[in-house]
């Protein structure tokens, strides 16, 4: 019980996906520019980061291993993440239309967001047991939230400040989360001490 | 011609100007080497699928486009990630899972989707190409920043004076960021003045 609350914690906020392993960087820069979108994309990709963890690791612990086809791993992983999203968004445009108005256009992204491949091949590296992968994807989904979240907080208030003419857009939005993988830094005592 | 290799150099770089490829860019740039390896894994991924891509782009029909680029993307990361751990096991370990994270390196089905999906081979090539070595040289440049500050050395040679001490926090992914937000302003700053020439 203690390991997994510790991965929870670790891949939510010691070791945070964007700020730590620089995964899922590219919706980090593009699409926090508002709190609210950030927070739908943030969900659903949650979401899918958890299922993805389940869906691969049975996968991988199932078919590939036991029919010595390893080989196949980022072919494999890659397809399953690609229908998975696919089948997330039609299901979600089924049950519920309001869900799917709020998070249609994020779905597609999610696709290629390397957080997922990222996080499957980590699960994979660090041979996690199957309760700990889904744990491991919920933490790492929560983690990619906080800094989505946070991140279109600080650039709300960014459109009031006076940035250097070069600096605008990519520059300053990375130099930001320089500041925020500092701040992070300081949670690393959580987890040691 | 020409046209389609320079463009991926310096107007159009995938790093500075189009802020792609972020990933492995910021993840394995805290030595030289590490980003020399990286760019050049990327360019044969990138070359070796856009010239695929490009001769079979007619027969693939329009709806299932994406998911076939990403399969072939996909196996020639397979094949560079196997040759690295064969010959260069050191580096592979290195960069650990951010080899296999090439697959979704969004400079690739970019310049698949942008260029390939629409043009003959030898210019895809060509592009492709171009691409790939802008996306090298911005993350040895990357590199080489981070190398100097946090370690005092270039490709592992000491170039720093004695006594210097070595900045912690380049090598810390707060100075992966911060290095890049910098070296884009300054990009732009060089952009500005050429442009004006």
């Amino acid at each position: 019980m203690v390991g997994l609350i510790l991965i929870f914690i670790a891949a939510s906020i010691t070791n945070n996906f964007v700020l730590t392993y620089f995964l899922g960087i590219c919706p980090f820069i593009g699409v926090s520019n508002k709190v609210e979108s950030a927070i739908g994309l943030g969900v659903a990709t949650t979401f899918v980061m958890t299922m993805a963890a389940t869906v691969t690791w049975l996968i991988y612990h199932y078919i590939l291993v036991p029919f010595n086809l390893v080989f196949l791993q980022y072919v494999t992983f890659i397809i399953v993440i690609a229908s998975f999203v696919q089948f997330v968004e039609m299901f979600i445009r089924k049950v519920s239309p309001p869900l799917y108005k709020a998070l249609g256009i994020f779905l597609p992204l999610i696709t290629t967001n390397c957080a997922i491949l990222g996080l499957t091949l980590f699960m994979i590296l660090r041979n996690y047991s199957f309760l700990e992968s889904v744990i491991f994807g919920l933490g790492a989904g929560v983690g990619f939230t906080i800094a989505l979240v946070v991140m279109a907080g600080i650039r709300e208030e960014l459109v009031f400040s006076d940035v250097p003419e070069p600096l605008k857009g990519a520059g300053i939005t990375l130099i930001i989360a320089g500041m925020l993988a500092l701040a992070f830094m300081g949670f690393g005592g959580i987890i040691s001490g | 011609m020409i046209k389609d290799f320079v463009k991926g150099l310096w107007r159009e770089n995938p790093v500075f100007v189009q802020v792609l490829g972020m990933c492995p860019t910021l993840a394995v740039t805290t030595k030289c080497v590490f980003g020399l390896s990286m760019g050049l894994a990327t360019t044969f991924v990138i070359v070796s699928s856009v010239v695929v891509i490009s001769t079979i782009r007619k027969l693939v029909p329009e709806q299932v486009r994406i998911p076939m680029f990403t399969v072939i993307i996909a196996t020639f990361v397979t094949a560079a990630d196997y040759f690295l751990k064969a010959n260069f096991f050191e580096i592979s370990k290195a960069l650990g899972p951010y080899i296999p994270l090439i697959v979704v390196n969004c400079v690739i089905l970019g310049r698949a989707e942008a260029f390939a999906s629409k043009h003959g081979v030898a210019r895809s090539f060509l592009d492709a190409f171009g691409m790939g070595i802008g996306f090298t040289c911005a993350l040895v440049v990357l590199g080489a920043v981070r190398e100097v500050l946090g370690a005092g050395t270039v490709f592992g040679y000491p170039v720093m004076w004695e006594g210097f001490t070595n900045w912690i926090v380049m090598v810390m992914p707060a100075g992966a960021f911060i290095t890049l937000g910098l070296l884009v302003g300054v990009f732009n700053i060089v952009d500005k003045r050429v442009k004006s020439k």
